[in-house]
């Protein structure tokens, strides 16, 4: 089991909170890029083996969205890596 | 085949203390270059060696494995063979598949245990009762088996299921049964396809991790770069489960394509209680019992991409409760060994087998539920090695269809709720 740290609540059970998917690129003006980079956008996720940036949801708690880097490999969420 | 196994060889070595069989597969010395090189003695892997040889009289090949012969996905699965999918695209290659299992026993001369028992789709919403009445009909049209049951047979054909009645948070409305699904013996599927392929010639190297993907000056596939030395081979199979990107990755190559882990757990072994397979959508988890008499429970994949080959406390206490709603008298059961393993999951939710941007490398992964695959799935990626253009029932499974947008959505998992 996770203890996630809520901004707002502070440490809760990962239960509370709902999974929101890996943090990607931001999403790029689908007329202006090319067709790879939009198919890329739409379908590549970073899957690396190690710390993964992910979204959570405080959705049994304070509705809150947060952010953590999160090691694939142990599950423990663990500080972001060097330069980011 | 070097030998073959029969009651009567089986009484032969007993004169002989069964001493003296022989190896069911060689362990050869490893050589500088291959035609074909598999990454992974999985079921997919050893599969794909074993029709390579037979089907297209290609012998020189290696697979290459880190661990042990059958000790990764295949390992850590549930064992359900079935084939009730939903889109056009799927049913027959799973028809197939299930087809190919039925006759792998004969075909490979070695006892799969094989048992077609069928599932029964426990529905306890309307919503999935929909869902499933579209798929009979589609599978109607394949050639696949799907049939709705009333609650009282279902009661009648599930004893233990004494759960989920009328005052139940989620009572339980009717029932699919499914009768083409079977379960059979997974370490024999890989021990099975290994001795095929060894005595084809196929050379099987297992503690032989592969590090990096090696590319050619011109860009192509030239060979892998191993714990025990370079390999060289103009063509590389990458069917390893879980770890594609991680390997891939060192050739560049990106796939949409994430990890992710799946639960399962099993209970100590009871008399025989429950002869079918027992699928619960609704509240994600399935189970079946073995022929040792234990209760092999699945429950559905980790939150977040997962490399971990444990399970977690909440996945597991999620689908023991749920269970528990449907089969209270299980509470007693003591659960003996708990396990997980990864597989990765494609944005669309289907296999890819494909040709790749690097010549010669070829990937077959996204498999969730790649169990059930096994025959159909090495035998079509052993037409698209030998062949080089992918075989019929799997043309719309290449990285093709996500540069044209073209998925094939599908959700025919157990567990996907």
């Amino acid at each position: 089991m996770l203890l996630i740290s809520c901004p707002n609540c502070g440490e809760r059970s990962e239960g509370e909170f709902t999974y929101g998917g890996p943090v990607q690129a931001p999403r790029p003006n689908p007329l202006e890029t090319s067709d790879e980079d939009w198919v890329d956008y739409l379908t590549t996720v970073p899957n690396p083996l190690g710390p993964v940036q992910e979204y959570w949801w405080h959705a049994a708690g304070c509705g809150r969205w947060l952010s953590l880097w999160r090691d694939t490999r142990t599950h423990d969420i663990v500080e972001p890596p060097h330069g980011l | 085949m070097k030998q073959r196994y029969s009651v009567f060889s089986l009484v032969r070595n007993a004169f002989s203390s069964h001493e003296n069989w022989s190896k069911a597969w060689r362990s050869p010395p490893l050589k500088p270059a291959y035609d074909v090189i598999i990454i992974g003695a999985g079921g997919h892997g050893l599969a794909t060696a074993y029709y390579l040889a037979r089907e297209f009289g290609i012998t020189n090949v290696a697979v290459l494995e880190k661990g042990w012969l059958g000790g990764g996905n295949i390992a850590r699965n549930t064992v359900t063979i079935r084939s009730n999918y939903m889109r056009d695209e799927s049913i027959p290659f799973y028809v197939k598949s299930v087809e190919m299992f039925e006759g792998l026993t004969r075909e490979l001369n070695f006892n799969m245990m094989h048992s077609k028992r069928s599932m029964i789709d426990v529905v306890q919403t309307y919503g999935r009762l929909r869902e499933l009445r579209r798929r009979q009909l589609a599978m109607d049209i394949h050639g696949a088996t799907y049939q709705q049951i009333t609650t009282q047979e279902l009661r009648r054909r599930i004893p233990a299921l004494t759960g989920g009645g009328a005052n139940a948070r989620l009572p339980i409305i009717g029932g699919m049964v499914h009768t083409d699904a079977a379960v059979n013996r997974h370490d024999a599927v890989a021990w099975g396809y290994a001795r095929g392929a060894d005595s084809h010639g196929v050379e099987i190297h297992q503690q032989t991790e592969v590090t990096a993907l090696i590319r050619g000056g011109d860009g192509a596939i030239a060979g892998v770069e191993t714990n025990r030395g370079t390999i060289r081979a103009k063509q590389v199979v990458v069917a390893v489960s879980g770890h594609t990107t991680t390997l891939t990755e060192t050739a560049g190559l990106r796939l949409p394509l994430r990890t992710m882990n799946l639960t399962a757990f099993v209970s100590e072994p009871v008399k025989p209680l429950i002869d079918v397979i027992v699928n619960c959508p609704d509240s994600g988890f399935y189970l079946s019992q073995s022929d040792k008499g234990e209760m092999v429970i699945g429950g559905a994949p980790d939150r977040g991409q997962s490399f971990r080959r444990d399970i977690k406390q909440h996945v597991f206490e999620d689908s023991v409760s749920m269970m528990l709603s449907l089969f209270p008298a299980f509470k007693k059961l003591k659960l003996m060994r708990q396990w997980g393993g990864h597989l990765d999951i494609a944005h669309d939710s289907s296999p890819i087998m494909s040709l790749t941007d690097v010549a010669g490398l070829i990937v077959t992964a996204g498999w969730w539920g790649g169990y059930k695959a096994i025959p159909a799935g090495g035998l079509t990626l052993a037409h698209l090695v030998a062949k080089g253009t992918p075989h019929p029932l799997m043309a719309a499974f290449t990285l093709n269809r996500f540069k044209s947008l073209d998925y094939v959505m599908e959700s025919g998992t157990t567990t996907a709720r």
